[in-house]
């Protein structure tokens, strides 16, 4: 009986960190489709969002206010970065635009770890909610609300992409710039939106994350940055249900393997895993491979 | 030709053999002290690994970001087979190098073999996912005192090996490059299609390239290991190979001059800027940022061009 509890307990952590991981994965697979630039600095944006709760929290605002502030700080962040690095290199080649996301992914650890030093620092959490009894086994509200926060948002973003004229626009973008340009699409605002909306859900995850897993610190977003990455490609990136199905997926490889087979190589088995996945099907589960043209 | 290409040989050989001479003699008289020897010697050091990931991140036009990880498998695969096997020094060392360099090899020909079917973002991805297996596996062997570090490594490398064997992957860089092979290699950068539209085997010389790279990167490492020691997995990180990959942007992808200056630069001068040791990696991230802007953007060009110039020249394989 206790294998069984144990067993649902890891079942609720691979949700637990897997709706994490869909929430940046969903920011990355939008920035990539559009921008066709895989942003490194996306999970740093994770870490901004914590630091910037974090603060909010500190001068005593109400826990909603605060999420507001971080989402709306976290957005506008995310669009500035657009506009300052990677606008002006939209036209360069891919390996320059890499480089320029890796730097800005380091620009933000190491000024944050300038202003708030490289020590972790506690976070307040404030779901406070009760437990949740089911049978025999207690899922902590950290848990639940991450994951119906998450589900929630994923419904809602796939909605306002496929009916709203805007998440119309994204999508026409992400297909062809130049046909949606001449369709009359204002392609930078497009894409900058895109970058809010992305640096939102990060934001988020951000502050999700750290309820669960206090204290902070200016590094925290890369690794988790690059797992969502993984479950980016894993779903197929640029699309969407591929994002939150390859985070979940990965959430749930990651608790088990680390339940049951071992913790101390779980990075290695997770890396391997994106290695075989994108020789064999780089597409990923979800995305629709396209043909290179001449 | 050949004529042209006697007297560069001949020039070349002397400034190296003049820049040794000049350098130990100053270092026997004192007037470089053990502090600023050592500086030099990581410098050379930093030449090798910068030179290398050059190959792959310059000519072949791929970004690689696990080049810390090959210096890894390098630096640990000589230091296990230099403190195993009791030679004298100046047979075991040699053999040390090469066995690094020739394990790094190994790995990056395994790497290799995924990242043929890709490029661009997801062969950064394969290659960052490589260096994080290869150190996650490291702090897992016991043998090779996993977390805790592996110490008591004899300390062979001395300034003379280090600076011969950043000559020697100096010249044998720029050799590929200038061959026929180099400028295959070169080709697939510019253009992939047309490069084997014109007959080029672009999956051959994409793995001469790696594992060309890997190669030095593996001698780096057995440098490295040698020098320090002492060596922990840690060290290894995506930091490190992002370290080296800001000395190849900063000195010009697809420059192996270039990347000469930058790697000693850049290893001179935090040294120097002791103070502002903090603020090293976030100057490195400004700088990666301003390169990329500036090589794109007409305005920054003139403004930076007065300063950097050798950054900003054009990538092209000529050197």
């Amino acid at each position: 009986m206790s294998g069984i509890n144990q067993f649902l307990m890891q079942l609720i952590n691979g949700l637990n960190i897997g709706s994490i991981y869909a929430l940046i994965a969903l920011g990355y697979t939008m920035v990539y489709g559009i921008a066709k630039l895989i942003n490194f600095a996306h999970g740093d944006i994770i870490m901004v969002g914590a630091y910037v709760s974090l603060l909010c929290l500190n001068t005593g605002m109400p826990w909603f206010l605060a999420c507001i502030v971080t989402i709306v700080v976290c957005a506008v962040f995310g669009v500035v970065m657009e506009k300052l690095a990677y606008k002006p290199l939209r036209k360069a080649s891919r390996i320059s635009l890499l480089i320029t996301a890796i730097g800005v992914s380091y620009l933000l650890e190491n000024a944050f770890q300038l202003i708030f030093s490289a020590n972790p620092k506690p976070y307040p959490g404030f779901i406070t909610l009760p437990n949740i009894k089911l049978g025999s086994i207690s899922i902590a509200a950290n848990y639940y609300v991450t994951f119906i926060v998450s589900v929630v948002l994923m419904v809602v973003l796939n909605l306002f992409i496929q009916k709203t004229n805007v998440g119309k626009a994204m999508r026409a973008v992400s297909e062809d710039e130049g046909a949606a340009r001449l369709m009359g699409i204002n392609v930078d605002n497009t894409i900058s939106l895109t970058f809010a909306i992305g640096s939102a859900l990060a934001a988020i995850a951000g502050i999700l994350y750290s309820n669960c897993y206090s204290p902070i610190n200016p590094f925290m977003g890369s690794l988790p940055g690059i797992k969502a990455f993984i479950a980016a490609v894993l779903g197929g990136i640029g699309s969407i249900p591929g994002a939150v199905l390859g985070g979940f997926i990965l959430g749930m490889i990651e608790t088990m393997v680390k339940a049951y087979i071992s913790s101390q190589l779980l990075d290695s088995i997770v890396f391997t895993i994106l290695i075989l996945m994108l020789a064999l099907k780089p597409s990923g589960i979800l995305g629709k491979s396209v043909k290179e043209k001449v | 030709m050949n004529q042209k290409f006697k007297k560069q040989l001949l020039t070349d050989v002397l400034t190296v053999v003049i820049g040794y001479v000049v350098l130990t003699v100053l270092m026997r008289t004192g007037v470089i002290n053990d502090y600023i020897k050592g500086i030099l010697l990581m410098a050379c050091i930093n030449i090798v690994l910068t030179v290398s990931l050059n190959i792959t991140s310059g000519f072949l036009g791929e970004l690689a970001l696990g080049h810390a990880g090959f210096m890894a498998v390098g630096a640990y695969a000589s230091a296990l087979f230099s403190k195993s096997i009791g030679l004298i020094p100046a047979v075991e060392f040699p053999v040390a190098i090469l066995i690094g360099g020739f394990a790094a090899l190994i790995a990056g020909y395994i790497v290799s073999i995924p990242a043929l079917r890709l490029k661009g973002d997801y062969l950064a991805i394969i290659t960052l996912a490589a260096g994080e297996i290869i150190r996650n596996i490291l702090k897992n062997l016991d043998i090779i005192g996993g977390t805790k570090g592996y110490t008591g490594i004899p300390g062979y490398t001395t300034f003379a090996w280090a600076y011969f064997v950043a000559v020697i992957c100096i010249f044998a860089s720029k050799s590929l490059i200038q061959s026929r092979h180099g400028r295959s290699i070169i080709s697939i950068r510019e253009d992939e299609i047309a490069a084997e539209a014109s007959g080029v085997d672009t999956n051959r010389y994409k793995i001469i390239g790696f594992i060309f790279s890997a190669f030095f990167a593996g001698v780096g490492g057995a440098l490295y290991a040698h020098y320090l020691r002492f060596l922990q997995p840690g060290i290894f990180t995506l930091n490190k190979s992002i370290e080296i990959l800001v000395m190849v942007v900063l000195g010009g992808m697809g420059s192996i001059r270039g990347s000469v200056i930058s790697a000693v630069i850049l290893t001179v001068l935090p040294e120097l800027l002791r103070g502002f040791s903090d603020y090293r990696m976030l100057v490195y991230s400004l700088a990666l940022i301003i390169m990329m802007l500036a090589k794109h953007s007409d305005k920054l060009k003139l403004l930076l061009g007065k300063l950097q110039p050798a950054a900003l020249r054009k990538e092209t394989g000529h050197e």
